[in-house]
């Protein structure tokens, strides 16, 4: 199975600080891949990457077959087809839900008012909104907003989701609705690259653990193999630490 | 005569009132249109200029920044006085009224550029960051997204900055434009009297505290819960 995110030789510096030196990974189809690792490990950096919303220094990002680093690219063309969930949700907090579903469908895809309030309806319903379209931003809770973020992507049906801590910012209460949208997500064939300290879902749920340390890759396997055998040090202290 | 008796006949003498109100009210509608001419261009300028600066093109944004801070420091008188003398000497004959509009617009502008800049900068880059992954491009991001918040931002100090600017509209006195203070001052000379210079002043008064009321309507017009 060919790989549809395909990451080769990534470097990142800002100024003189080297964050990433030099990624390889690759996702494939359907695959949840979960990157874990000590803040300032490059975790984000290297999601931010893959979108380009962070501009890397050297390297490739491949997606489903076009290098976004090509030059000549229509960034903005790809990007429709990589869904983003961030960490302080970043709502419009002039749009009501619906219209921070439907802005994307209607600007870049160019769809109706009409159409683009149907897709978005039944986005927001995925994630168990469909009741709050006409709520603000401000009117929703913490995991709500989050679950507005995810059904502004998803409207988009994007090929791949990228998650920058999704629960990070979350009361502990209301991180298991996210975390189910997720689950369901995962269900439904999604291909999806998650930057999250949630260890318990990461253990049910991820089909690969990448452990980052230091802007590098150390370590990767099943859940299974990082947490219950991990063959570095350096990734055994991390998931003790973190079990304790 | 009381000293009340004589304040009223030095500022408010009635027959000079009826002498003196269609001047004043001429001087009115001059100081009105440059006014308006002065807030749609200034404000609009400065609006582009602010986006035009947030592509972060060295190229574009360096001569942004002289303008901008060239005509925030010169005095707008000093400005009007170069303008209209000095333009003639370049072969350039424009009238009082077009040289008190240009001045007047391009200092606003300064201004409101500095302002919607701040407002723009002020929106959390989490928003820029949301809108450009789902495919917008920045001008998109820019239209839809920031200056909507930004804006918002921006109606106090811009309400602020456009009635300073525009009250700038009595220095066309002295390039002989026909606004309030011009016929104002005119007419007090003729009668030796300070009774058109208060006419004067509640002309003015009554043109900008629609303004303001204005501003603090778009304010509130504009406000929507934080998240």
């Amino acid at each position: 199975m060919s790989a549809l995110l395909d990451v080769r030789g990534l470097r990142k510096s800002f100024g003189t600080t080297e964050i990433l030196r030099g990624i390889d990974f690759s996702v494939a189809a359907r695959e949840l891949v979960f990157i874990i690792g000590p803040s300032g490990s490059g975790k984000s950096t290297m999601l931010r990457c893959c979108n380009r919303l962070e501009e890397p220094t050297a390297g490739q990002v491949i997606v489903d077959g076009v290098d976004l680093m090509a030059p000549g690219i229509d960034i903005n063309a790809m990007r429709r087809q990589i869904g983003m969930v961030f960490q302080a949700f970043n709502l419009y907090p002039h749009m009501t839900a619906l219209g921070n579903v439907t802005l994307a469908l209607r600007k870049v895809l160019g769809k109706s008012r009409d159409e683009a309030e149907a897709i978005g309806r039944a986005a927001l319903d995925r994630v168990g909104l469909k009741e709050k379209a006409p709520s603000y931003p401000s009117e929703l809770s913490g995991g709500q907003q989050q679950r507005v973020a995810i059904a502004r992507a998803l409207a988009l049906e994007p090929k791949i989701m990228l998650f920058d801590e999704p629960t990070s910012a979350l009361d502990p209460e209301l991180v298991g609705a996210v975390l189910g949208v997720m689950r369901d997500l995962k269900a439904s064939g999604m291909t999806m690259v998650v930057v999250s300290h949630e260890m318990r879902f990461a253990r049910d749920a991820a089909d690969r653990i990448v452990f980052m340390a230091e802007g590098q890759i150390l370590e990767q396997g099943t859940p299974a193999e990082i947490f219950g055998n991990p063959q570095l040090p350096r990734t055994r202290d991390f998931v003790g630490e973190l079990s304790r | 005569m009381t000293g009340l008796e004589r304040f009223q006949d030095a500022f408010l003498k009635p027959e000079l009132i009826a002498r003196y109100w269609p001047d004043i009210l001429s001087g009115v509608a001059v100081t009105l249109q440059i006014a308006v001419a002065v807030v749609i261009t200034g404000l609009a300028l400065g609006l582009v200029l602010a986006v035009i600066r947030s592509y972060r093109s060295r190229l574009a944004n360096a001569p942004i920044i002289v303008f901008v801070d060239m005509f925030r420091a010169l005095p707008p008188l000093v400005a009007i006085l170069i303008v209209y003398f000095g333009l003639p000497n370049l072969g350039i004959n424009i009238s009082g009224f077009a040289v008190l509009w240009l001045v007047l617009s391009l200092v606003l502008a300064a201004f409101a550029e500095e302002i919607f800049w701040s407002g723009i900068v002020s929106v959390r880059k989490g928003q820029w960051e949301a809108a450009r992954s789902t495919g917008l491009s920045h001008w998109q991001t820019m239209t839809s997204v920031i200056l909507p918040q930004a804006i918002r931002i921006c109606v106090p100090p811009l309400t602020n900055r456009t009635i300073a600017v525009t009250k700038n509209t009595a220095l066309g006195t002295v390039i002989g434009v026909g606004e309030i203070m011009n016929e104002g001052t005119s007419a007090m000379s003729l009668s030796g009297n300070a009774t058109p210079l208060m006419m004067a002043a509640v002309a003015y008064i009554l043109i900008f505290v629609p303004v303001v009321a204005l501003g603090s309507w778009i304010e509130r017009r504009f406000a929507w819960k934080r998240a």
